[in-house]
C-alpha cells in the first residue's frame, strides 16, 4: 500500500522542481510568482510533517529511489538533523515569497521575471536536495543545481558589478564543488560505497587499510564545503555576491545557501567520518577553531569600516558563520547544539535585516550608509525591525542571538576553554559597533533631501519583515523549537562515540 | 614490486593529478575570463579520470550478466561521471553566458582591466 505520506521525502524536492518547470513555461511575472508561492507554501508543511513524524517515532525515515535498495540505489534519509534544516530552509522560502512580488517587480525587467522565479525554485529544490539526500554524489548534484541557480540570481542584479560577482562566485563555487567530488571519489575508491550510512559503517575498517586516501578525502571535502559555506579565508566571493544581487535574492540566499553547506559539513564530520576519525587523527577541529575566531574578528572589523550597508551585512554574515563553525570545532554537546541553534537564529535575523534593507532600497534606491541618513524618521517600522534583528545579531538578552551565544559559551566552558567565552563576548562588542553605527545614522541625523518622498514599504514587504523581527524576539524566550531540538540532534550526532 | 613498477602501475593517477593541478593553476594565474573557464573545465575533467580509472579492470567486460564472463568492470563510476559531465557542461554554459554579458557591459574580458574600469567611476 502506498500513501502520499510515505512519499513525503521525494515530494519535498519534486514540488519546487516541478514548480520551476512550470514557472519557466510562463511568460508572465505574476503567474510565475503564483507558482513559486504555491511551491514555497507547500514545502514547509512537508518538512514539518517529516520533523513531527521523526519526533513521534524516534526513527529516521528512509526513502529508496526507484525501489533500488539502499547502499546501491540513492537513498533519501531524513533524521532529526536534516528535518530541522529542511524546516528552516522551507520556512525562509515561505516568508520570502510575499516579499518577492514587489521587490522583484521593482528590480527585474518584466520579461526576465518568470526566469527569475524559475531560478529561485531551482535554488530552493537544490538546497532542500543537499539536505535531504543520503548519498554523497547526489548531494554534489544538488549542490551544483542550487549553485548554478544562485549564480544566475546574483547576475540579475541592477549594477554591472553583479555580473562580475556572479562570475567570481561561479569560479570559486565550482572549485569548491569539484574539491568535494574529489573527496567523494577517494572515499568511493577506499570503501566502494556512496551512501552516507554505509560509508559511516565502512570507514572504520577501511581506516586500517587505507588511512591516507581517507584523510585526503576528509581534507578535500572540508575545504570544498568550506568554500561554499564561506568559512573565513574562503569567503571572498560572499560580500560582493550579496552586495550586488537583487534584494530578494540576497535575503533568501543569506538565510539558506550557507546553511545548507553548513549542514553538509556537520553531516560529513559527525555522521560519516565520526568524531573518532575527525578528532583523533588530524587537528582539523583546531584549524576550524582558528579560522572561526579569525572570521569573528576580522570580518566584524571589515563590517565596521564598510560604507555600503548591504556589504556591511554580508561581512557580518561571514562573522556570524564564524560562530556557527566555532560550535562545530568545539565538538561537544552544548557547542554543537549552539551551532545548530545559531544556524536557525542567524537565518531568521539575517533574512530580516536584508528584508529591511531591501525595503529601504525599494523606497530610496540607495544602499550606502550615508544615503540612508535619517531613514528612521521616514520608515520607522522598517528601521525598528532592522534594529530588533540587529540587536539579535549582537546577542542582546531577550533576542534569539543571545540564546545561540549562551549555548556556545557553555560549550566552550564544558570544553575547558573559559578564555573562549571572553572572545565570544569581545567579538559581540564589534557587532555593537557596526549595528550601532547604522542606528546612529538612521535615527540621529537629519533626513537628506533624497529621502523626502521615502515612506513605509507596501504591506506585502512589511509583513514578512515584521514576522521575522517578531520571531527574533520570540525565539529569544521560547527555545523549545531551536534549543530543545538542537540538543536532541547534538546528542544523536555525538551518541555513536 | 620495484619503484619503477609501482610508478608504471599508477601512471594514470600521475596524469590525473597533472591535469588537476594544471587546470587549477590556469584558473588562478590567468586574467582572461575565457582562459579561466578553460582551466576550470580542465580541472573538472581531471576528476572524470580519477573516478573512471579505478572502475576499469584489465580483461574485464561490460557488466552484462552471462555465464561466459566472470570479470566485470564497475559501471557505477561511468554513470556518476555522465552526471558530472552534464554538470560541467551546464557550469561552462552559465560561465560563458556571464562572460558574454560582462564583455557587453565592460567592453573587455580581462579581470585587471575590468577592475580598473570600475575604480575610475
Amino acid at each position: 500500500m502506498s500513501s502520499l505520506h510515505e512519499h513525503l521525502p521525494i515530494l519535498q524536492i519534486l514540488v519546487p522542481l516541478f514548480g520551476a518547470v512550470f514557472a519557466a513555461l510562463t511568460r508572465s511575472g505574476v503567474v510565475a510568482w503564483g507558482i513559486a508561492a504555491i511551491a514555497s507554501a507547500i514545502a514547509p508543511f512537508i518538512s514539518a510533517g517529516l520533523l513531527l513524524h521523526i519526533i513521534d517515532t524516534g526513527q529516521p525515515i528512509s526513502y529508496v529511489m526507484g525501489a533500488w535498495a539502499a547502499p546501491w540505489g540513492i537513498e533519501y534519509r531524513v533524521d532529526l538533523l536534516n528535518a530541522f534544516i529542511l524546516l528552516l530552509i522551507s520556512l525562509i522560502g515561505l516568508v520570502s515569497i510575499p516579499y518577492a512580488r514587489k521587490s522583484v517587480a521593482a528590480e527585474i525587467d518584466p520579461h526576465k521575471q518568470p526566469w527569475f522565479y524559475t531560478m529561485y525554485l531551482l535554488c530552493l529544490a537544490g538546497l532542500l536536495g543537499i539536505v535531504i539526500t543520503g548519498d554523497a554524489f547526489n548531494a554534489f548534484v544538488f549542490l551544483e543545481i542550487s549553485s548554478l541557480a544562485t549564480y544566475t540570481l546574483i547576475a540579475l542584479g541592477r549594477h554591472r558589478r553583479a555580473l562580475l560577482s556572479a562570475y567570481q562566485y561561479l569560479i570559486m563555487g565550482t572549485i569548491g564543488a569539484t574539491f568535494y567530488i574529489i573527496g567523494v571519489g577517494l572515499l568511493y575508491v577506499a570503501t566502494g560505497t556512496l551512501n552516507f550510512t554505509d560509508l559511516a559503517a565502512r570507514l572504520g575498517p577501511a581506516m586500517q587499510t587505507y588511512p591516507e586516501p581517507i584523510l585526503a578525502a576528509l581534507a578535500f571535502m572540508t575545504v570544498g564545503i568550506s568554500l561554499k559555506l564561506a568559512l573565513f579565508p574562503l569567503h571572498v566571493w560572499l560580500p560582493n555576491a550579496y552586495a550586488y544581487a537583487p534584494s530578494f535574492a540576497t535575503s533568501f540566499l543569506a538565510g539558506t545557501a550557507t546553511k545548507a553547506a553548513i549542514y553538509l559539513l556537520i553531516r560529513i564530520h559527525f555522521s560519516v567520518f565520526g568524531t573518532h576519525i575527525v578528532l583523533k587523527t588530524v587537528p582539523i577541529e583546531e584549524v576550524i577553531l582558528l579560522l572561526s575566531l579569525a572570521a569573528m574578528f576580522i570580518a566584524s572589523f571589515a563590517a565596521i569600516f564598510e560604507a555600503n550597508a548591504k556589504r556591511m551585512l554580508a561581512y557580518s554574515s561571514v562573522a556570524q558563520i564564524g560562530y556557527i563553525t566555532l560550535g562545530i570545532a568545539l565538538a561537544n554537546k552544548m557547542g554543537l547544539a549552539g551551532s545548530l541553534v545559531h544556524v536557525f537564529n542567524h537565518a531568521i535575523m539575517k533574512t530580516a535585516l536584508f528584508f529591511a534593507l531591501g525595503a529601504m532600497v525599494y523606497r530610496t534606491g540607495m544602499a550606502g550608509m550615508t544615503g540612508l541618513s535619517g531613514i528612521g524618521r521616514k520608515m520607522p517600522i522598517t528601521t525598528a525591525a532592522f534594529v530588533i534583528a540587529g540587536l539579535g545579531l549582537i546577542g542582546v538578552p531577550g533576542t534569539a542571538g543571545f540564546i545561540s551565544k549562551w549555548y556556545l559559551a557553555i560549550g566552550a566552558i564544558d570544553h575547558g576553554w573559559t578564555w573562549l567565552v571572553f572572545l565570544i563576548v569581545l567579538s559581540s562588542l564589534l557587532a555593537v559597533i557596526y549595528v550601532g553605527r547604522f542606528i546612529e545614522i538612521a535615527y540621529f541625523r537629519e533626513p537628506s533631501a533624497e529621502l523626502a518622498s521615502a515612506r513605509e514599504p507596501p504591506t506585502s514587504m512589511l509583513a514578512p519583515l515584521i514576522t521575522l523581527a517578531a520571531a527574533t524576539i520570540y525565539l529569544g524566550f521560547d527555545t523549545r523549537l531551536t534549543g530543545g531540538v538542537a540538543m536532541r540532534i547534538a546528542e544523536y550526532l555525538l551518541g555513536g562515540t | 614490486m620495484t619503484g619503477w613498477e609501482v610508478a608504471a602501475d599508477h601512471y594514470n593517477y600521475y596524469v590525473t593529478i597533472f591535469l588537476m593541478v594544471a587546470g587549477l593553476y590556469i584558473v588562478i594565474a590567468r586574467g582572461n575570463m575565457i582562459k579561466k573557464l578553460v582551466g576550470l573545465g580542465l580541472f573538472q575533467t581531471s576528476v572524470y579520470l580519477l573516478y573512471l580509472a579505478p572502475g576499469r579492470i584489465i580483461g574485464g567486460t561490460a557488466p552484462i550478466y552471462d555465464k561466459n564472463y566472470e570479470v566485470y568492470s564497475n559501471p557505477l563510476p561511468h554513470v556518476l561521471m555522465l552526471t558530472a559531465i552534464v554538470v560541467g557542461v551546464a557550469t561552462l554554459a552559465v560561465g560563458l553566458a556571464l562572460v558574454v554579458r560582462i564583455s557587453e557591459e565592460y567592453g573587455t574580458i580581462d579581470e585587471d582591466e575590468i577592475f580598473a574600469k570600475d575604480e575610475d567611476q
